[in-house]
């Protein structure tokens, strides 16, 4: 198999949808814009192989957790803009809880590892 | 999103053309556009940015793939796998034909013979609740199964507890008048309950009343739908109506439907009631009535059997019966229509499964080939990524695909061969097996073809999958194909080789056992000479010929007339024609000698006195009949060598005489001379002993001639009928044929010749897959070895010894095949011992003349790439690739 470039830290599994939703309560973006906002916000951190955006994004919106539209940029070219749905959203408020109650928990077990 | 409207946006996807896919490229080629742009403004060059730009946005081809299966329905990768896999088909045609045609044929065959496994064996017969139907008969220590008594017949069915009814047939035949003289039919002599006990209805009119087979009762006859159907023209006013049979009017009270068949009365079709009786069929001694019983609920055939058996032996001590220990025998009826077939039956679906199996190996040989052909294509399709998922699925949308269009032709072909092999079956054979009717295409056969297909699909498919899973990706890019990855598949090719050739061994071991089988029976000392030999059946109206001068005065015309017929050297009668039947016995004694209850039993013939000489008969001590041995002198007897070694070992027969009750009258029949043994039973069967009396002192209105000819005896059957009818219009003339088609026409001749064919025919198929097998197999390893062998020829090997090489790996393949072939035939044919005449299960001369075959076919189908290997020009090895 061929994998991506890891210099970077990779994602954690499951949790690009999740990125996605979050980054679209904002406004609605492209998928470049998407690429372009996880990447600042996470301060060059986060890098996602940028073209796994796409099979991603099919997924959430055979879901029906984001809406798709073809609108212009503000450079004039025609782009995808991706909309977060009301179910989408309800879909965030449950991964984002499942997400802190991990990080809670491996926060938990990190600690107490490093007490002992 | 709920399941549904996710499946209908998919479908939405599906039909929506190209939209989804240029959206998606659009999509991609825009986010890199802006990346490139980005870059550029940061001062990258233009070349340098776009090359950066795809290696951040990873790999498009992939990603695009990702994508389409987020939103694709199952189905629809597998109509792209599908047309793929046709794509395939239409740019290599060999492989996709033969490996159908392999498939199809092997299962096709399979299918055939299960067609008559099932019909024969596994689908029921056809009356209510068959499995309580009974075949009830007498039993001895010699004979298994034994005809009834009438009166016995009478005591068990009074005494018996176990079954709901019994009942007796026993079969005829009748002279029929008809418009066009008299035509001698088959019929059927039953007890009163008969078809109620197999539970089946007239179609038209009524059964037999009770009381109609009661001594004295009417002449009534049922017709069998046959009768009605070809000699009535399905007449609807038909009941009520009189038919004449020998002489004597009979009412038609019904017409049996058309799917009654009963096996042991063949194609009989006139059934009446028993209600007319021999003298000696009043006898407790004469034995002449089947039994067939319905097992009342609850109780075994076992029980039914152990409680006749008491009946049997109280009635023996009772009436005081001499001879062998009476016992009983109760086995379902289905076990005496399909007994004689079952063996043949299993021994050919034995033999059509291992041709499965070789089948299916070969299939699964050329699809491994196949599969290490495309390794390369697989590596680039992986490193484009395509997942291993996605590749397997390929492997297998193919495998499906072309086991499924196997199996379907294979169910032509199968449905082909089951009308082809029940056609061959011939009539009067085919008569006593009804269910040759059910053979065909069915649920059960279909049930059978679907498993098969099943079965043949998992394998074709799994096999390059299994394959493609223990390969890396990466060492079919990376060489030339050499290396460990294809060991793997040398060796599994290398075991299929071995199985194939291993099969191919069981199958022409068993073929080469049963073909001699088959010689030793057609090749069995007859004791007479078949060729030119002319036979008739014919029957004499009782009605006519009532008194002895009459009947006797019958048999000299016939003789006299047939034999100054041109062309014919002499003629006989015989009351029963040779190689048919050990029936008609006797039991006797030896005059003078104590009689200690013994049952000597012995076939009895009545002949006129040119019979044995006509057929050529070698006469040993004494003399044979002559005219003059007639019914005013006293009896005269000619015996076989086999009746003189058991009963007179160290004296002279001659002179000696037998007594025994003939027509239920005791009598003493002098021996006049020794024949050597004419084989009056069939060819399997040793010749028990046997005795001639006169015919002329015997008499007897139902009898064989038998004329030897100058000429090819065929020509003259035509003529001996119109002669006959020339003599007497009202003489019942049939089954005209010549000695050698009567011989051929026996079961034993038949049911041989059948298994040793269609065996022998699985067995070339086997062997020609099995060699083409080997052949693949060692091609495929030259051409793989091609460079390795350019090494070893540039450093100064031989050709001899490339030669060598290659030959060594054939030979050990074959080696190895051939020993477990040799080992597995032994117990193969230990399993069909009962279908083997005249030779053993482990005949050394089969089992040599199969390694001989087996290893010159073999060496033959490896020494053309032994060959190629041999004529390699070093530099071009050296150079390729």
């Amino acid at each position: 198999m061929v994998t991506g470039m890891a210099k970077k830290p990779d994602l954690l599994p499951g949790t690009l949808d999740m990125l996605i939703l979050k980054t679209l309560t904002r406004t609605p973006l492209h998928g470049y814009g998407i690429a372009l906002s996880i990447k600042r916000f996470s301060d060059d951190v986060l890098t996602v192989e940028e073209g796994s955006l796409y099979p991603a994004l099919q997924r959430l919106l055979l879901q029906g957790w984001v809406k798709a539209e073809w609108k212009m940029t503000e450079t004039n070219r025609r782009a995808r803009f991706y909309t977060l749905t009301a179910a989408g959203r309800r879909q965030l408020g449950i991964e984002a809880s499942q997400f802190e109650q991990m990080i809670a928990a491996i926060g938990r077990v990190m600690s107490d590892t490093q007490e002992a | 999103m709920n399941p549904i409207a996710r499946f209908v946006k998919k479908v939405s996807i599906l039909f929506g053309g190209g939209r989804f896919a240029n959206e998606l490229d659009e999509e991609m080629t825009f986010h890199r556009a802006q990346v490139e742009e980005e870059l550029i403004v940061g001062g990258m060059m233009p070349e340098a940015a776009r090359y950066a730009a795809m290696r951040q946005f990873g790999n498009a081809t992939k990603l695009r793939e990702q994508s389409h299966e987020v939103v694709s329905l199952r189905g629809e990768t597998v109509v792209q796998d599908l047309r793929f896999a046709l794509r395939q088909w239409t740019k290599n045609p060999g492989f996709a034909l033969t490996a159908i045609l392999i498939l199809a044929m092997g299962t096709g065959v399979s299918v055939a013979i299960f067609g008559f496994v099932d019909a024969a064996l596994l689908q029921q017969l056809p009356y209510a609740s068959p499995e309580r139907l009974m075949s009830v008969n007498e039993s001895n220590r010699e004979s298994p199964r034994w005809p009834l008594s009438f009166p016995d017949y009478l005591d068990w069915q009074r005494l018996n507890k176990s079954f709901s009814s019994l009942d007796v047939y026993s079969g005829s035949g009748y002279l029929l008048r008809t418009p066009s003289g008299a035509v001698p039919v088959q019929g059927e002599r039953v007890s009163g309950g008969f078809f109620q006990t197999l539970s089946v209805r007239p179609m038209l009119g009524r059964d037999f009343y009770p009381g109609e087979d009661r001594p004295g009762g009417p002449n009534v006859v049922i017709l069998s739908y046959g009768a009605w159907l070809h000699r009535f023209g399905t007449r609807g006013d038909l009941v009520g109506q009189t038919v004449d049979l020998d002489n004597e009017a009979y009412t038609i009270i019904g017409v049996l439907p058309r799917a009654f068949s009963f096996a042991p009365s063949g194609n009989a079709e006139f059934w009446v009631p028993l209600n007319k009786f021999s003298p000696h069929e009043k006898m407790r001694t004469f034995y002449n009535f089947w039994g067939i019983g319905r097992l009342r609920d609850g109780v075994t055939a076992q029980a039914a059997g152990s409680e006749v058996a008491t009946i049997a032996k109280q009635l023996q001590q009772q009436y005081a019966i001499t001879g062998r220990a009476r016992s009983a025998s109760v086995v379902p009826l289905s076990e005496i229509i399909t007994g004689d077939v079952r063996p043949i039956l299993l021994g050919l679906l034995g033999g059509a499964g291992l041709l499965l199996l070789i089948a299916c190996v070969n299939v699964a040989s050329l699809v491994l080939v196949r599969s290490e052909s495309r390794r390369r294509e697989i590596a680039v399709r992986g490193a484009l990524g395509a997942s291993p998922a996605r590749l397997v699925r390929q492997f297998v949308t193919e495998g499906l695909l072309l086991a499924l269009t196997g199996s379907l032709a294979s169910v032509v072909v199968g449905s082909g061969l089951m009308k082809l092999l029940a056609h061959l079956v011939p009539k009067d054979m085919a008569a006593n097996m009804p269910f040759l009717e059910g053979v065909g295409l069915n649920a059960h056969t279909g049930a059978f073809a679907a498993a098969l297909a099943l079965i043949a699909s998992l394998l074709v498919a799994t096999t390059p999958a299994l394959r493609l899973s223990f390969q890396k990706v990466r060492d079919g890019l990376a060489d030339g194909d050499r290396g460990a990855a294809s060991r793997f598949w040398r060796r599994l090719g290398a075991n299929l080789v071995v199985v194939e050739l291993a099969i191919a061994v069981v199958l022409l071991a068993g073929a080469g056992l049963l073909g001699q089988s088959l010689y030793r029976l057609l090749h069995v000392p007859l004791g007479f000479d078949p060729n030119h030999l002319a036979t008739v059946k014919v029957m004499a109206p009782d009605s006519v010929y009532k008194d002895d001068e009459q009947t006797v005065g019958l048999y000299r015309e016939i003789v006299h007339r047939i034999s100054i017929l041109p062309g014919v050297e002499s003629a006989g009668i015989s009351s029963m024609l040779p190689v048919q039947c050990n029936c008609n016995t006797d039991a006797i004694q030896i005059q003078g000698r104590p009689f200690q209850n013994e049952h000597n039993e012995v076939d009895e013939r009545h002949i006129s006195p040119e019979y044995l000489p006509t057929l050529n008969a070698t006469l040993v001590r004494g003399r044979f009949f002559t005219g003059a041995d007639d019914g005013s002198r006293p009896g005269v007897a000619v015996i076989n060598q086999v009746l003189a070694r058991t009963f007179f070992p160290t004296e002279d027969p001659v002179g000696q005489r037998i007594a025994d009750d003939e027509g239920g009258r005791p009598s003493v029949w002098e021996i006049v001379g020794v024949v050597d043994d004419v084989r009056e039973g069939p060819l399997d069967v040793d010749t028990p002993p046997a005795e001639y009396f006169p015919i002329s002192q015997t008499r007897g209105h139902y009898f064989s001639l038998v004329v030897r000819t100058r000429q090819e005896a065929g020509a003259l059957l035509p003529v001996l009928v119109g002669t006959l009818h020339q003599i007497d219009p009202d003489l019942g003339v049939s089954d005209e044929a010549t000695m050698s088609d009567q011989i051929e026409a026996t079961q034993a001749a038949l049911l041989h010749r059948s298994s040793a064919w269609l065996v022998g025919g699985f067995a070339t198929m086997a062997l020609v897959l099995g060699v083409v097998g080997l052949y693949g197999v060692i091609a495929y390893s030259v051409s793989q070895r091609t460079r390795e062998i350019g090494v070893r020829m540039a450093l100064g090997a031989q050709r001899s010894s490339v030669y060598k090489l290659v030959m060594r790996q054939a030979g050990w393949l074959t080696g190895t095949g051939l020993a477990i072939g040799l080992v597995c035939s032994v117990g193969a044919s230990l399993l069909i011992r009962n279908l083997l005449f005249g030779v053993q299960a482990w005949d050394a001369v089969t089992l040599c003349c199969v390694a001989l075959l087996l290893g010159l076919a073999s060496m033959a189908a490896s020494f053309l790439p032994a060959r190629r290997a041999a004529s390699v020009n070093p530099t071009d090895a050296l150079r390729a690739e």
